[in-house]
């Protein structure tokens, strides 16, 4: 495998409140090869933004990273001051927020937004940026990109906004890109057409990517490996494939249990009972155990670590007597339609 | 027709997006209007979840916004529960029509006051329509609210920056439910959840459904969730209804020819590697929407008479199709 372009180790991030500190991203190592799409899945509040925010050096106080190193091409930037990492986010590393707004200023018409970030990051005169962002809108399937250059962003759709964000973080062609729900508010359609842009960008720049979604169908055709996480920790990590049709952690399980098909119409969808733990009371021993239907003694009080191999592994108890998952097809075939 | 709860018709929306006066000017640009909404009409029976798909930028959002009367109708009419709620003037004789219906929004980060806390964005709909008296009283409800949508009643202390996106819409889902409506309007309620908050919530709003009679406008660019909640379906292209009726019948024997590319997109979990069929062709713009029938460009089955002349909807088994081809009788098979 080609030397990572990514390497987070033992990511520790924590919000310190009078009551002690809460911990959002707990021990989390992960790496990602140029070209390269990791998957990010996981329970609401699982830490899946939180550790995207720590990589591009956006965490708001009083959240702090508290613990490991993340590394860009084999250069730590965690420790990098302020406008050192300025430089990087935009140029190096592109960020498509969770929050559209959180990227766009009300009140500058898009074009100004865009040609702004070009230029500092691009040596571009006003009119080559111009058409750059021009093309760029064209790329994520604006209709009518021409006209649409000059409006204000709430003169768009819900996903024609969102559509905008990514457009500014390709803008300098990034070589790591970190994108936070994409395709959230995407219909099919457009969907694809942003599937095929990133999928394009991976394979002709070696562009590597962070693909932070809930949508497993996006993950099972764009993602290359898939990391499951649950109350800040990584609960699984493996090829697409695998994790797919032989989850082996018990959360995995249920995750794919819960997605709607169409063709068994049940009154209700399959839900995993229960809600994930809040920060300030996570368990003892492994953090699914009050809701895992495979807990035993063992799982209450010892917490797993990743238990498997450099490709697949999950960190549950039941790996080690090789019990976990996989057995049967979670998935299965009667997935789809 | 069942007694319907929302009467819709020949509902129209257009936005003047026009350059600064100075530019038409100038530049002799001309006057551009986007009709983001052009003509819609439909039906909710009490009870019912009919649902609104259709690609980015069709119009859904627009047509939710009409309805709880966040934008003025540009022409047709509203009618809820008999009343008229069509315009401001109508909204503000109706009042009690505007009480009892709510609205869950696209994006939770702009519908959330960020300097409130979470208690008191959930408490305003129960103060604001007398629900509960009393402090306590109004604190032990916001915190059932929050257990509901799998949040805690101790998460009402904090501030919406606080939350997780997935987080944050739940706390716009216990404020909607708050102030207890009999219609609800949800724009892509759940797209920013998890699967299995997803499966929870979408089974907590089935319940109120079933136990308090609720009415819902369903939003969401997810076909499968989509085919669980809802009662009927419409699929909108271009600010119009093209193929609406009940859910088996859209999803099963679909006829428009657009409704049978979206249902024909959908991924699924075993395509890695494999692509699915795309959906052909670009959207075009509501500015300059294409002449006849608006999806002629992209559809397989156009001829000369699409281009030219715009289809009237009829009405097909359970469904009301608005395509040549049906009309003419000319459809292929649908695969199934
Ligand atoms: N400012 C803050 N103060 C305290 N806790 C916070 C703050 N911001 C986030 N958190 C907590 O950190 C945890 C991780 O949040 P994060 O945004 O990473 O979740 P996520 O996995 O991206 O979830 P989602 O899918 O809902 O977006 C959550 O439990 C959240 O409540
Ligand atoms: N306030 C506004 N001013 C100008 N144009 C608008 C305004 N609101 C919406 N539009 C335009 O109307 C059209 C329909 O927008 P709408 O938000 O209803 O789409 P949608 O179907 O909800 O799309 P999405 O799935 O992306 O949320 C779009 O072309 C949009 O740009
Ligand atoms: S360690 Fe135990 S509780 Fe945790 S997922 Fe595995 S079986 Fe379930
Ligand atoms: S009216 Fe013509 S162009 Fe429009 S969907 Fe039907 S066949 Fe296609
Ligand atoms: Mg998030
Ligand atoms: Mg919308």
């Amino acid at each position: 495998m080609a030397e990572p372009l990514l390497t987070v180790r033992n990511l520790r991030v924590e919000f310190p409140t009078r009551k002690g500190s809460l911990v959002a991203v707990d021990d989390i190592s992960l790496d990602i090869a140029p070209g390269e799409v990791l998957g990010v899945v996981g329970e609401s509040g699982a830490g899946k933004s939180m550790t995207g925010a720590a990589i591009i050096g956006l965490i708001e106080p009083p959240g702090r990273v508290a613990s490991g190193e993340i590394l860009l091409d084999g250069r730590r930037i965690d420790n990098l001051s302020y406008d050192e990492m300025r430089k990087i986010r935009g140029k190096e590393i592109g960020a498509i927020f969770q929050d559209p707004l959180t990227s766009l200023n009300p009140l500058y018409r898009v074009s100004k937004q865009l040609v702004e970030t070009i230029m500092t990051h691009m040596d571009l005169t006003e009119r080559q940026a111009r058409a750059r962002a021009l093309e760029l809108l064209k790329e994520v399937g604006i209709p009518a990109a021409e006209e649409r250059l000059d409006h204000y962003p709430h003169q768009f759709s819900g996903g024609m906004r969102q559509r905008v964000v990514i457009a500014l973080a390709l803008c300098a062609e990034p070589r790591l890109i970190i994108a936070d729900e994409p395709t959230t508010a995407l219909d099919v359609s457009i969907q694809a057409q942003i599937i095929t842009l990133l999928k394009r960008l991976c394979s002709e720049h070696q562009t590597a990517i962070m693909l932070v979604t809930h949508d497993m169908g996006v993950i099972a055709e764009t993602a290359d490996r898939v990391a499951v996480m649950y109350a800040g920790r990584i609960a699984e990590i493996g090829p697409v494939q695998d994790v797919i049709k032989r989850a082996r952690h018990p959360y995995t399980e249920g995750l794919m249990g819960a997605i709607p098909t169409i063709g068994g119409r049940d009154e209700l969808l399959t839900q995993i009972d229960g809600s994930m733990p809040r920060l300030t009371a996570i368990p003892d021993g492994c953090a699914f155990h009050p809701r895992c239907p495979k807990a035993h003694f063992k799982c209450h009080t010892v917490r797993p670590d990743l238990i498997g191999n450099a490709q697949h592994s999950a960190s549950c108890w039941l790996m080690e007597s090789g019990a976990a998952g996989g057995a049967s097809d979670t998935a299965g075939s009667e997935g789809g339609r | 027709m069942t007694d319907a709860l929302l009467k819709v018709d020949n509902l129209v929306r257009h936005f003047d997006v026009s350059p600064p006066w100075l530019n038409r000017v100038i530049e002799r640009k001309p006057k551009s209007v986007v009709k983001a909404v052009d003509g819609v009409a439909f039906e909710i029976g009490r009870g019912e979840t009919f649902s609104l798909v259709g690609e980015s930028g069709c119009g859904k959002s627009t047509v939710a916004r009409l309805v709880v009367g966040l934008y003025n109708p540009t022409a047709g009419t509203l009618e809820f529960d008999g009343m008229d709620i069509s315009s401001g003037t109508a909204r503000s004789r109706n009042r009690g029509a505007q009480r009892r219906m709510q609205m869950i929004f696209q994006d939770p980060y702009a519908s959330l006051n960020p300097r409130w806390r979470v208690i008191d964005i959930v408490a305003e709909p129960i103060r604001f329509n007398k629900l509960v008296d009393g402090d306590a009283a109004i604190k032990a409800r916001v915190g059932e609210l929050l257990e509901q949508v799998g949040l805690s009643a101790a998460d009402g202390e904090k501030y919406p920056h606080e939350f997780s996106g997935g987080q944050r819409q739940r706390v716009s889902i216990a404020r909607a439910l708050a102030g207890s409506p009999e219609f609800l309007v949800c724009d892509e309620p759940t797209s920013a959840l998890d699967v299995s908050v997803q499966a929870q919530i979408l089974n907590l709003m089935k319940k109120l459904q079933r136990e308090l009679g609720l009415t819902y406008l369903f939003i969401s660019h997810d076909l499968a969730v989509v085919y669980h909640v809802s009662t009927k379906v419409g699929v909108m292209y271009l600010g119009r209804l093209v193929e609406w009726g009940e859910t088996e019948v859209i999803f099963n024997a679909p006829r428009h020819p657009y409704t049978r590319m979206l249902l024909d997109a959908i991924p699924d979990l075993e395509m890695s590697g494999r692509s699915r069929t795309p959906v052909a062709g670009e959207v075009p713009s509501p500015i300059d929407p294409p002449s006849g029938c608006a999806f002629h460009p992209r559809c397989p089955l156009a001829t000369d008479r699409c281009k030219a002349e715009a289809p009237k909807p009829v009405s097909v088994g359970a469904a009301m199709v608005a395509c040549h081809a049906v009309e003419e009788d000319r459809l292929p098979e649908w695969h199934g």
